[in-house]
């Protein structure tokens, strides 16, 4: 059995505790906004927020965040009450997405790193952006960042 | 004289070329079929590519895949324009991947009329007619130089002249007193007006003109402005569909282990194991794989790992990098074949004050695009759907039915976006779907077959390496007089190793050595390599004749105007050599490509640990005219930042018969860390339309590996660079 909230609603699955988050939520909830990218946590296309915090879905078991509240892509902006967060209209303000299939761990990871971290320096959110974008939407990525930041 | 097939792609462009009035002429008119079998509630086709509702809203139906490249915007922007919609009415589609919206017969009738062979990896005579026909392959930087250009401006400029006809008709008045804009037709004489939704029905009772008036470049209302790109929102809400999130009712998902060695036969497995698993429904043998199906993919692949699969052993097995290089290498001692012959390059050689030789080489890599390849398929009623996300609709429509036997009307295709494309899901380098294939026909429900990161890594369709051996001459005024060529391996584009540069004497040839290692087109094709090759050559010139890398190609480019104006707004915008931190460097390079002429500066530094860092790419672009000019910079980033990861670390190794590498962790790519600023200055020459999916890859590893020579002095000939450590020690600059 796994208990965790989903973007607010409660779960209770009847799955294996290794099963990675990732799975769960795509193949049990159906919610596929989060994207299976490595499978090994080298890429970030699965990231999602736990309490808060960017975790990388397919190499976390269900076990580890029983009890949790997990926000997906598609929680971001209910849970912000309003239609798009501030990272997701710079996105579009800055035409970032390409072919967008990393895009929603990219926003996730970005959406977490700027809650605790306002204001990250270009180490800081060199250091915590590692997700992989193969369209190269990286230059536009930290100007997104940057229009949502004091320091430039 | 044996026909080569690389003069041959350049004759069916030609003829391809020909064919596009038939086109013209032709085409439009199935918009009647249209109305018949598609419109809805007082909907019509006014060409099969624009349907306008009674509400005023005018459809767009694009014929190509989005996949990042922004065509879902870029197509209906120059449909629009011509016909002089109002963009706030303007709504997009994807054209369903059906005969209506496509000639695949012409296409294939055409192909094997001039004796062209579909199957392997080289389909460039099929893609670029193609692309010619709009059919709806997406691949050679084609859909709006070809597409846009030649179709969508020219079906919105007939709908726009139904239209005016329709009120002129109407409204008992000369067509002459008409005018349209923002998706209204107007009398001004008399005060009329009416909406193109309300004109539309009558509108479509007329035949297309072959050959309306396209505007002029001063009467665009969308070209050449920065829309906003309409995939956009769906893709930062998790709304985006693509082709893994598929979910249609009951499906089932299946993991696949194909033999690591090319094409060896699977020999046995030991079902029974996986079978007592949870979840698992069937474990499916192929010839070369296994599947294991069941109801959740992390259940399949993990039963998957458990099972004990043996494949056959075979003279492959042996096949190693090095043995292919020792291969190429042998080769290009033997027979070759002829690519360009211009004066006569042995006497000038022999007469040469000064000759240069140099050998080059780059390894296979593979695209590793974002969304993992896979691929569903639900076999039911003598009829089969497809949900997946493709460079070509159609040809994958084509294949699922090849494989099971069924006619193609009879397989119907779900269109999604594709999380990356780069040349790895075009139909005949898509191993996955024929894989989904026979795995779903053993089934009545849904199966969505899901390729692991490792097998994709392993089982790609990869750039193949290349060998590129040169020899060139000076005369004793230090020009260059001879330039000679010998590489491994037919080229698409047939011009990838033509270097732009005025050369008296040129003698390019080619020696094919096949491997046993799958071989497909990669961003860019063969001009990922040979600019590679090419500008770094150059660059060795410059420096041997004591002249500054920039002046020397300067100076060659005489007769090439347009050329030269990119290298120029490059080195300009890069301030070349100017104000640069202790320590940086600048390299140079530029390329034509799919009708495009881009030109990079790199601005380069060595790493304490001696590795490569990229600090600022500069980046010129003359591809005629940008139809959105966001897009076309945001394409030159993205070209960039891919050259560039394969520059510093793509490197696929093969050993015992397989490749080595398996995910991210052992085949590195760029991130956000390691990013350069990029700046793109376009050039509007105003010459015909260029690509802008690839043109922007090709030059970016010469310009980095020519500013790591200034550091270093060292040539950098081969890559990736993460397999050097560079030691710091400044040439001397060169005026």
């Amino acid at each position: 059995m796994a208990r965790f909230r989903v973007n607010g609603v409660a779960q209770d699955l009847d799955i294996e505790p290794e099963m990675p988050l990732l799975w769960a939520l795509r193949d049990e909830l159906g919610l596929t906004g989060t994207k299976f990218g490595c499978g090994v946590a080298a890429c970030g296309a699965c990231t999602v927020q736990v309490n808060g915090n960017a975790v990388r879905s397919c190499v976390t078991p269900v076990s580890a965040v029983e009890g949790t509240d997990i926000t997906t892509i598609e929680g971001l902006a209910v849970n912000a009450a309003a239609a798009l967060t501030p990272v997701q209209q710079a996105w579009i303000n800055h035409q970032v997405p390409q072919c967008g299939y990393c895009q929603s761990g990219m926003i996730m990871a970005v959406s977490a790193l700027l809650t605790a971290n306002p204001n990250p320096s270009d180490d800081e959110i060199d250091g915590a952006i590692t997700n992989i974008c193969r369209c190269g939407t990286y230059p536009r990525v930290r100007k997104a960042i940057r229009s949502l930041t004091t320091t430039a | 004289m044996k026909i080569n097939r690389r003069r041959f792609l350049l004759g069916t462009t030609v003829v391809g070329g020909g064919l596009l009035i038939v086109y013209a002429t032709t085409r439009p008119s199935k918009h009647f079929v249209a109305n018949d079998t598609l419109a809805e509630n007082g909907q019509s086709f006014l060409t099969t590519w624009l349907r306008i509702d009674p509400d005023n809203t005018v459809t767009v139906l694009v014929p190509h895949s989005e996949m990042g490249q922004g065509v879902l915007t870029s197509l209906p922007m120059m449909a629009a324009d011509e016909l002089d919609a109002d963009w706030d009415l303007v709504r997009v589609e994807q054209a369903p991947a059906t005969d209506l919206f496509a000639n695949g017969v012409l296409i294939k009738g055409f192909a094997q009329s001039m004796g062209v062979s579909v199957p392997g990896f080289l389909d460039g005579a099929i893609n670029k007619v193609s692309e010619i026909m709009n059919i709806q392959i997406t691949g050679g930087s084609s859909s709006v130089r070809f597409t846009g250009e030649n179709g969508m401006r020219v079906a919105g400029a007939a709908a726009r002249e139904m239209l005016i006809k329709t009120a002129a008709v109407r409204w008992e008045v000369p067509e002459s007193e008409l005018t349209a804009r923002l998706s209204h037709v107007y009398h001004d004489a008399s005060g009329r007006s009416a909406t193109y939704g309300e004109l539309a029905s009558d509108a479509a009772r007329f035949e297309p003109s072959p050959n309306p008036r396209l505007k002029e470049p001063h009467e665009f209302t969308l070209m050449g402005k920065p829309i906003q790109r309409i995939d956009i929102p769906a893709k930062v809400d998790g709304t985006a569909a693509f082709g893994m999130d598929a979910r249609p009712a009951g499906m089932l998902y299946a993991a696949v282990k194909t033999s690591p060695v090319f094409g060896n036969k699977l020999v046995s497995v030991n079902s029974d194991v996986a079978l007592q698993r949870r979840g698992v429904v069937r474990v499916v043998e192929l010839d070369d794989a296994v599947a294991v199906v069941a109801d959740n993919y992390w259940r399949a692949k993990q039963a998957l790992a458990a099972l004990d699969i043996r494949f056959e052993a075979t003279a492959n097995d042996q096949v190693t990098t090095q043995s292919i290089y020792a291969q190429f290498d042998t080769a290009l001692q033997g027979e070759l074949n002829e690519d360009v012959e211009q004066g006569d390059t042995p006497i000038a050689l022999a007469g040469a004050a000064t000759t240069i030789d140099a050998t080059y080489r780059v390894p296979f890599l593979a695209h590793a695009a974002m969304e993992p390849m896979n691929c569903t398929v639900h076999f039911h009623d003598g009829k089969a759907d497809v949900w997946t996300g493709t460079q070509d609709n159609l040809g994958i429509r084509g294949r699922v039915a090849s494989i099971s036997g069924l006619d193609e009307n009879d397989v119907t295709m779900h269109m999604f976006y594709l999380g990356g494309g780069f040349g790895r899901r075009l139909p005949n380098t898509t191993n996955t779907i024929d894989q989904a294939t026979r795995i779903a026909q053993q089934f009545d429900v849904p199966v969505q077959t899901i390729w692991s990161r490792e097998e994709d890594m392993q089982q790609d369709y990869y750039r193949t390496a290349v060998t590129s051996a040169f020899r060139a001459g000076f005369d004793a005024s230090n020009n260059l007089i001879a330039w000679e060529n010998h590489y491994i391996g037919k080229n698409e584009p047939a011009e990838a190793a033509h270097p732009p540069y005025s050369i008296p004497h040129k003698s390019i040839a080619y020696a094919d050595s096949p491997t046993h290692v799958p071989l497909g087109a990669w961003r860019s094709v063969a001009h990922s390599q040979h600019t590679f090759f090419l500008e770094s050559f150059v660059d060795e010139l410059a420096h041997k004749a004591g002249k500054n890398p920039y002046q020397f190609r300067l100076d060659m480019l005489q007769d090439k105007p347009r050329h030269a104006a990119v290298l120029k707004a490059a080195a300009d915008k890069a301030g070349w050599e100017r104000n640069l931190p202790e320590g940086h460097a600048m390299g140079i390079a530029l390329q034509e490509s799919f009708g495009s002429i881009v030109a990079q500066v790199a601005e380069v530094s060595i790493n304490s640990d001696g590795s490569v860092r990229v600090h600022r790419v500069t980046c010129a672009v003359d591809c005629g005219r940008s139809v959105n000019p966001d897009n076309v910079a945001s394409q030159a980033e993205s070209g960039i930042i891919y050259g560039l990861t394969a520059a510093l670390y793509g490197e696929i190794t093969i050993a015992n018969g397989r490749v080595e590498q398996t995910n991210f962790n052992d085949y590195e790519m760029l991130r956000l860390s390691d990013s350069p600023e990029i700046d793109v200055v376009t050039i509007e020459s105003g010459a015909a339309l260029g690509g802008m999916g690839e043109p922007a890859t090709p030059p970016v590893a010469a310009a980095v590996a020519n500013a790591v020579y200034i550091l270093t002095g060292q040539r950098v000939r081969e890559l990736p660079l993460k397999n050097y450590r560079f030691t710091a020690a400044p040439v001397e600059r060169l005026a």
